[in-house]
């Protein structure tokens, strides 16, 4: 199998879909001759042409709404946001359309089509370049909203998401992109969208992440292990919407503690929703507060101090150890 | 270097073919057939008498609110009645009598505006967009269908209405744009009826004309006399033609007026004044149309009573099975309907907590 960068794994499956499927479009900014800013689009256009690999104007309101227009006609658009932290441009119609044309026309029109944009810190980016707003989408009645975190369950993700009948929000941790490399077959592979993972089992304490984030949460969780004794249950949402609480539940079930981590900041985050459903289905099991370790509610730094606003391993480690500690 | 005189070509038309006392231009009359005429007729009627019955509703609290079209059944119907069954219609929220036209039942509309999500339901095979509230947020819909269209090598066109409101917003003009670059079938029609709930068109731009904003763009631009019907339609067809033979998009400017209110929750009375209102009523649409008919020996006074009292009949007949209707829609927990394609777990659960709320509550409620 061949290892892969999660650019190199988004772009086999946009490649590998186009192929399969004529109804599949990729347009956006830079997304053709240039490859895309980070370059998952790249080699695109050489194979599929202008015609399917749109170099648009510069204006993310219209990327989505003349994608909205497609996946009404019957294609099946995947947009490119340059960075989420533009998606705000295009905001009004993904809240006003995109989540909603299916039931407005109740169920004679949908809107089968994906947005794809980077997010998150730790690219020394300028501003507007690193936050982590998916709470905006994953409120959002309507959508779906997927945040891969490696490769492999990026490319299969992505796929899924393009096969969907519905609108997918797809957010790509940028700090990922190039990282590191995995293992991904070249045959297809698809993940379900609404289904969690566990990526490391344990009995201790459940750690609950996504995205950018499950790196360090995974090295949390080995340093625990080898220093302390404590197995940590590291759970990877890879979809925030719909929240699969029937995993998150069993787990906090399991172990009785749990820390939420994510970059976004902390008041009314996924962290906050993640919470409340372990109160509402596993509460009688837990032994400890929940315990969030996330962005703070703050304008994201530059770069120069974003390390320090950023969760890190040495952090979770801190919070798993407090939580522990904490009266059964 | 000297400073030179860059020679951007702006051709801008405007077209009238009716007068007001709906005299014809003979040079300009559209070579149309008596059955489309008699048909523009006809829906002129039912979207005036029908908006008129709306707003009875209403005011009766039988149905919600809704936006008038009094005074716009010109710039509609001319519009529509361009197009083909097999191309695109992407309307805002104030083309009753172009959604009447397109096929959408009188029933739909009144579900629609009386709460009923229902209502927003198109027929299988009716090409058209369910109203968009969000002002010119729609145009780009109309792009994306368009280039699907094209890239699908059909020759279908998508059309799509807004007001002069519309073309302050930031997705008019990226839909312009996109449209001219990828050169999409893309008829833009504005219904300039000169208010934007309160604020007049001399507020909205100082551009002298909105059909000079497609020059920006490179796409033909045109203004007509949104109340003259047969400049309407003529306009249109030009348009939709040259969409439909790889010609790209147009931009058409109807120049027209909001009689009523913006919607029934609003009171014009407070921003503008009853002589403005008079002077635009002596330009009514229908009026001359009816003229001309007459003059051509298509209509008479009968035949007007008789279209008249068949318009009235049906319109009766709608209301009924819309109220009939509503008996039969009394299930809140439809509400969860058409989310996704598949209802998930969380939503599941959620249909579940309200049903078991709403029996409940059932069961608690006082008996009468």
């Amino acid at each position: 199998m061949p290892k892969m960068t999660m650019v190199q794994a988004l772009n086999l499956a946009l490649r590998q879909e186009m192929e399969k499927d004529d109804r599949v479009v990729v347009l956006g900014e830079d997304v053709g001759v240039d490859g895309g800013v980070f370059r998952v689009t790249e080699g695109l256009i050489d194979r599929f042409g202008p015609d399917r690999v749109l170099d648009t104007p510069l204006a993310e309101s219209a990327i989505v709404g003349m994608s909205i227009g497609m996946a009404v006609y019957g294609l099946r658009p995947v947009c490119e946001i340059q960075f989420s932290g533009f998606t705000y441009l295009n905001f009004h119609q993904i809240e006003c359309h995109a989540s909603r044309l299916r039931h407005r026309s109740q169920g004679r029109f949908t809107v089968p089509m994906v947005l794809r944009t980077p997010y998150g810190g730790g690219v020394r980016a300028l501003e507007h370049h690193s936050e982590s707003r998916e709470a905006f989408y994953a409120h959002m009645p309507g959508l779906k909203m997927v945040i891969p975190s490696g490769p492999r369950n990026a490319r299969a993700l992505l796929v899924s998401a393009i096969r969907d009948p519905d609108p997918v929000i797809f957010f790509e941790p940028k700090a990922v992109y190039r990282a590191f490399r995995e293992e991904v077959p070249e045959e297809e592979e698809t993940l379900p969208i609404g289904h969690s993972v566990v990526v490391r089992e344990g009995r201790h304490v459940t750690l609950i992440t996504y995205g950018a984030m499950v790196r360090p949460t995974m090295e949390a969780a080995e340093r625990l292990s080898r220093e302390n004794g404590i197995e940590a249950e590291v759970v990877d949402l890879l979809t925030l919407a719909p929240l699969d609480d029937t995993l998150i539940a069993a787990s906090a079930k399991k172990t009785g503690r749990v820390v939420v981590v994510h970059e976004a900041p902390r008041s009314y985050g996924p962290g906050a929703e993640i919470t409340a459903r372990l109160v509402e289905k596993a509460f009688y099991f837990l032994e400890a507060p929940v315990r969030r370790v996330t962005g703070y509610d703050l304008i994201m730094p530059l770069f120069a101090r974003e390390q320090a606003y950023l969760p890190n391993a040495g952090r979770i480690v801190r919070a798993v150890k407090e939580t522990l500690e904490a009266a059964a | 270097m000297p400073r030179t005189r860059l020679n951007v070509d702006t051709p801008l038309e405007f077209l009238s073919i009716l007068t007001e006392d709906g005299l014809v231009d003979r040079d300009l009359e559209p070579d149309v057939s008596e059955e489309l005429l008699m048909k523009l007729y006809r829906f002129m009627i039912l979207g005036r008498r029908f908006d008129e019955k709306m707003l009875q509703l209403q005011r009766q609290g039988r149905i919600g609110t809704f936006a008038p079209i009094k005074g716009q059944e010109a710039s509609q119907l001319g519009a529509v009645a361009a197009l083909e069954p097999r191309d695109w219609m992407v309307p805002c929220f104030r083309e009753t009598a172009a959604q009447l036209w397109r096929g959408t039942s009188m029933e739909s509309i009144l579900l629609y505006f009386g709460g009923y999500d229902e209502g927003g339901r198109i027929a299988d095979g009716q090409r058209d967009l369910p109203v968009a509230i969000p002002v010119a947020s729609q145009l780009l819909h109309a792009v994306g269908l368009a280039w699907a269209a094209k890239y699908r090598g059909t020759d279908e066109v998508a059309l799509t209405f807004f007001g002069d409101g519309a073309t302050s917003e930031g997705d008019f003009h990226e839909a312009l744009n996109f449209a001219a670059v990828y050169q999409t079938p893309t008829v833009f029609v504005c219904q300039n009826n000169q208010w934007a709930i309160s604020i007049p068109r001399s507020k909205q731009t100082r551009s002298r004309t909105l059909a000079q904003k497609a020059l920006a763009y490179e796409m033909p631009g045109i203004q007509v006399d949104g109340n003259d019907v047969l400049a309407v339609y003529t306009a249109a067809k030009e348009a939709v033609d040259r969409a439909r033979s790889g010609g790209g998009p147009t931009l058409v400017e109807c120049v027209t007026y909001r009689m009523a209110m913006h919607t029934t929750a609003d009171d014009p009375s407070r921003y503008r004044s009853e002589e403005e209102v008079l002077a635009w009523a002596r330009k009514d649409p229908i009026m001359r149309f009816e003229k001309y008919l007459t003059d051509k020996g298509l209509l008479s006074a009968e035949k007007t009573e008789e279209i008249a009292s068949a318009v009235d009949a049906s319109i009766q007949e709608a209301v009924r099975r819309y109220e009939a209707l509503t008996q039969s829609l009394g299930d809140p927990l439809q509400m969860f309907d058409h989310h996704f394609e598949e209802l998930p777990p969380t939503l599941r659960e959620q249909k579940e907590e309200l049903r078991r709320l709403l029996s409940a509550e059932k069961e608690e409620a006082p008996h009468a």
